[in-house]
């Protein structure tokens, strides 16, 4: 039999013991032969647990570089007149110097610009979001000692580090990376003449988002196979935490669009490199007109905008799901209303798929259909708000810790409601062909989804820090991070819908040349000064965050906020497989704060007799 | 790899394994992809300027091809779980014969319409059709190198019938039969979406 030694004052593993499902793990799983050896362990593991931890540090990587790339560009656009000759030294040829004054090369502005939306939206709300969070919580909350296959598990983590690699190398070529937008769109994308970054650059690009592409695919038929298979005895599909929900659907998001980019893409390919025409129909490049016809861009976009806006709910539904369990945590009260919230992620992931064109109301699409459009895109207004109604009821009397995590949950609410109002002033077709392609765009999307995601990440980086690292982030550190980060993503993007609604156009080089937009130029140096400032709290975050993987306080006790879920129940140094002895069988749902007179009841405990479940 | 295997006790809950599951899920990714290139097939039509061509014999004769290949493998599956060693291996070459006999019919398919002056470039038509079909013949050859590790499989490991073999092989024949039923629609679609 297996040889599990009971700390008998640990009333969660002595309950586990005796309730638990006896899975045989330590028979089969003696001195587990995936732990020996560092490169086995930490570098080609498939532990859930260390691919997670992989996610989130390459993802860290791949924020700062992509945060660093705003702050240069946004130097140049708030401050055109100023000397940037001492970035020379790193950006080398990319800062042109004239009489003695640097400014960044036009052509970089643009690779910038691109860099930093393909690199933020892909490389770090997508997998180092959904990534990590999925990797770590799916089998901890459900009771599963893995994923269905750690194989592909790890598999997926490394085509997201080789997709980095292609990204990275692209950043220093002599013809600099790809200058088109992160959205790609043809004809910048589809012919390697048409500008610089239009060559290689757009080449590697293609390349890494391909096997970026695999890697979300590996990474979602697993998290799905998991759920669906996986779940520990007792713990039903309406007994999952909301995490899980928010990553489930999450996941067939991403394996139901993201094929259509990968056909998308596929084209391009043909259109760049075998002379086909998808996309490409009677173009002038320097005068000369292509023989290349019959094509059209907007197919292109059609195709793009079918993954790109599921992607943005790819984004969010995660970081959803990491607040409505953390408000809830600390709040001391269960989740308002945990039905409507699954299927508010159901009905939101559902819409998600047919409402692409609203990107599109100024691309020569039938007005007539841009009116379908509209309306299921303004219907999505409606499962959004039950969430925000849900999750400031959550709040509502409870007995709030404002720690960090918490503080970011809230924040993360704030920003939600913020940018998605301004969402349904965009989804009017009317309205939108106007403000299309401003900064009120920009603000739009930056609120909604750049800083609302990053404060759900935050969250459940503060969260679940003791659960990965066993020691916690410095908390003060934590809340100068939170308050700043707040006001300062604000003070960002605020004025950004003044812009817009003035007419000014996003992804300018400059605007001196404009006497309409020429007055703007102290906003726009406060914008600067509000990105740095925020910029350099996120570094402070980095510093806490690896400071406190060495030197933060130490997790003593397995539960430390008193939480429901499972992964609390684990040992605080967890090895391959999760739990020492039997796996935990579940008895309730995951918020049972409060009730009858108890501050939390486990999942793992069995209900009294006679008490009625708390899900009824 | 037995990696996997961490999870095997918890599996009392499904009447379908995990893996096979998971292969299942991973049929829904590649029906996304083919159904975008095909409903951008039929947007792109509708906007006139496309070149109508008549498909290639050929691709009839891989039609049957794929179809039969999808029989003897079904064959060596039952004969496998039967215990019918030398049914099972055999009808095992075999498929794998006709898997690769199906590509290399496509490629003669696709010379013939070159020469009828499909190329590549004349139409977007004809750059659909290269594109289906290429797409189409590469998820075949992934097929083909599944059946390969099952022949390695078959020849070297010694012939005993255990759930986990059984597995592994009904893991090549499904997603065999399924690229065998893309086919289908996918030669339908191009056959009569005019
Ligand atoms: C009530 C909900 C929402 C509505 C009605 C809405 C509507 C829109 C519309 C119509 C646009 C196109 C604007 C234009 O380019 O002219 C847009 C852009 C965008 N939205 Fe939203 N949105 C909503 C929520 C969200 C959420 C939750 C996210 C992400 C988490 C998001 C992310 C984006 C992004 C990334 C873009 C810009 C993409 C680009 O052009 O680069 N939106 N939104
Ligand atoms: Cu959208």
């Amino acid at each position: 039999m297996a040889h599990v030694t009971i700390d008998q004052n640990d009333t969660e593993a002595a309950l586990i013991e005796a309730t638990g499902y006896d899975d045989h793990f330590h028979e089969h799983h003696h001195g587990d032969k995936y732990q020996s050896g560092f490169i086995g362990h930490y570098i080609f593991s498939m532990d859930h647990k260390i691919i997670a931890r992989q996610f989130l540090i390459t993802g860290i990587f791949w924020a700062l570089i992509g945060a660093a790339m705003s702050i240069v560009f946004r130097l140049q656009l708030g401050f055109p007149e100023a000397d940037l000759t001492w970035i020379k030294p790193i950006l080398g040829k990319w800062i042109v110097v004239n009489d003695g004054i640097g400014s960044l090369s036009q052509e970089f502005y643009y690779a910038l610009v691109t860099m930093h939306g393909t690199i933020l939206v892909f490389f770090v709300l997508t997998a180092g979001l959904s990534g990590t969070f999925s990797n770590l919580l799916i089998p901890l909350q459900l009771g599963a000692r893995d994923m269905a296959s750690p194989f592909l598990n790890m598999l997926s983590y490394w085509f997201f580090f080789l997709a980095g690699v292609v990204m990275f190398y692209s950043l220093f070529l002599s013809t600099g990376p790809f200058s088109g937008g992160w959205t790609a769109y043809p004809p910048l994308s589809a012919l390697p003449q048409a500008s610089t970054g239009s060559g290689t650059g757009m080449t590697l690009w293609l390349v890494s988002l391909t096997l970026f592409v695999v890697s979300v695919l590996l990474g979602g038929i697993n998290y799905i196979t998991t759920v669906l298979n996986l779940r520990t005895k007792g713990m039903s599909m309406w007994r999952m935490p909301l995490p899980i929900w928010a990553f489930f659907v999450t996941a067939i998001l991403g394996l139901l669009s993201f094929p259509v980019l990968a056909s998308g893409f596929f084209m391009l390919m043909m259109d760049r490199g075998l002379g086909t025409s998808f996309f490409l129909n009677e173009i002038f490049i320097n005068g000369q007109a292509l023989d290349r016809v019959g094509g059209s861009p907007v197919l292109y976009q059609h195709l793009f905008w079918f993954l790109g806006h599921p992607e943005v709910y790819i984004i969010i539904l995660p970081a959803m799901g990491i607040v409505s369990e953390v408000l809830s945590v600390h709040a001391r009260k269960p989740i308002f209303g945990y039905t409507a919230m699954v299927l508010s992620i159901l009905a939101i992931g559902f819409l998600s798929f047919i409402v692409w064109a609203h990107h599109m109301f100024m691309s020569g699409v039938n007005p007539w259909l841009s009116n379908f459009f509209v309306v299921f895109t303004l219907i999505i207004a409606v499962p959004s708000a039950v969430k925000v109604f849900n999750w400031i009821t959550t709040l509502y009397g409870g007995n709030i810790r404002f720690n960090s995590a918490m503080l970011f949950s809230i924040g993360f609410v704030s920003m939600f409601i913020s940018g998605g109002l301004t969402g349904i002033f965009l989804g009017n077709s009317a309205i939108d062909i106007v403000m299309h392609d401003t900064y009120f765009v920009v603000a739009h999307f930056h609120i909604v989804m750049g800083i609302a995601a990053f404060f759900g990440m935050f969250a459940g980086i503060y969260h679940w820090y003791p659960k990965m690292f066993g020691r916690f982030m410095n908390e003060t550190l934590g809340r100068i991070h939170f308050w700043g980060t707040m006001i300062g993503a604000y003070a960002i993007f605020w004025p950004m819908h003044y812009l817009g609604m003035a007419g000014v156009p996003r992804r300018y080089y400059s605007f001196e040349t404009f006497d309409a937009f020429k007055h703007f130029g102290p906003m726009n140096k406060f914008i600067t000064v509000a990105a740095i400032v925020v910029f350099a709290l996120q570094v402070l975050f980095v510093i806490n965050f690896f400071y406190s993987i060495f030197k933060g306080k130490r997790m003593k006790t397995k539960n430390p906020y008193g939480a429901n879920t499972l992964e609390w129940t684990t040992p605080i140094d967890a090895g391959h497989g999760n739990w020492d002895g039997k796996i935990p069988v579940v008895h309730r749902w995951a918020y049972d704060y409060g009730k009858d007179g108890k501050e939390y009841i486990t999942q793992i405990t069995p209900l009294e007799e006679g008490e009625v479940a708390g899900d009824h | 790899m037995e990696v996997a295997d961490i999870n095997k006790p918890l599996t009392h809950r499904n009447k379908i394994h995990p893996k096979l599951f998971a292969l299942w899920i991973s049929f829904a990714s590649i029906i996304m992809m083919f159904g975008a290139l095909t409903s951008a097939y039929i947007v792109k039509s509708a906007a006139g300027n496309w070149l109508e061509y008549q498909l290639p014999t050929q691709f009839f004769y891989s039609t049957g091809v794929i179809l039969l290949c999808s029989l003897t493998l079904h064959i060596s599956f039952s004969s496998f779980v039967k215990e019918k060693e030398w049914m099972y291996k055999s009808m095992l070459l075999l498929s794998f014969v006709l898997g690769i006999s199906f590509v290399v019919i496509q490629y003669y398919g696709w010379q013939s319409l070159y020469a009828h002056g499909v190329d590549l470039k004349a139409s977007i038509s004809g750059s659909f059709m290269y594109l289906i079909t290429g797409l189409h013949a590469i998820h075949i050859l992934a097929g083909v190198t599944a059946m390969v590790v099952a022949i390695i499989h078959a020849f070297s490991l010694p012939f005993v019938v255990t759930e986990k073999r059984k597995l592994r092989f009904r893991l090549v024949c499904h997603y065999w039969h399924f690229v065998d039923f893309l086919w289908i629609y996918l030669f339908g679609f191009l056959m009569f979406y005019k």
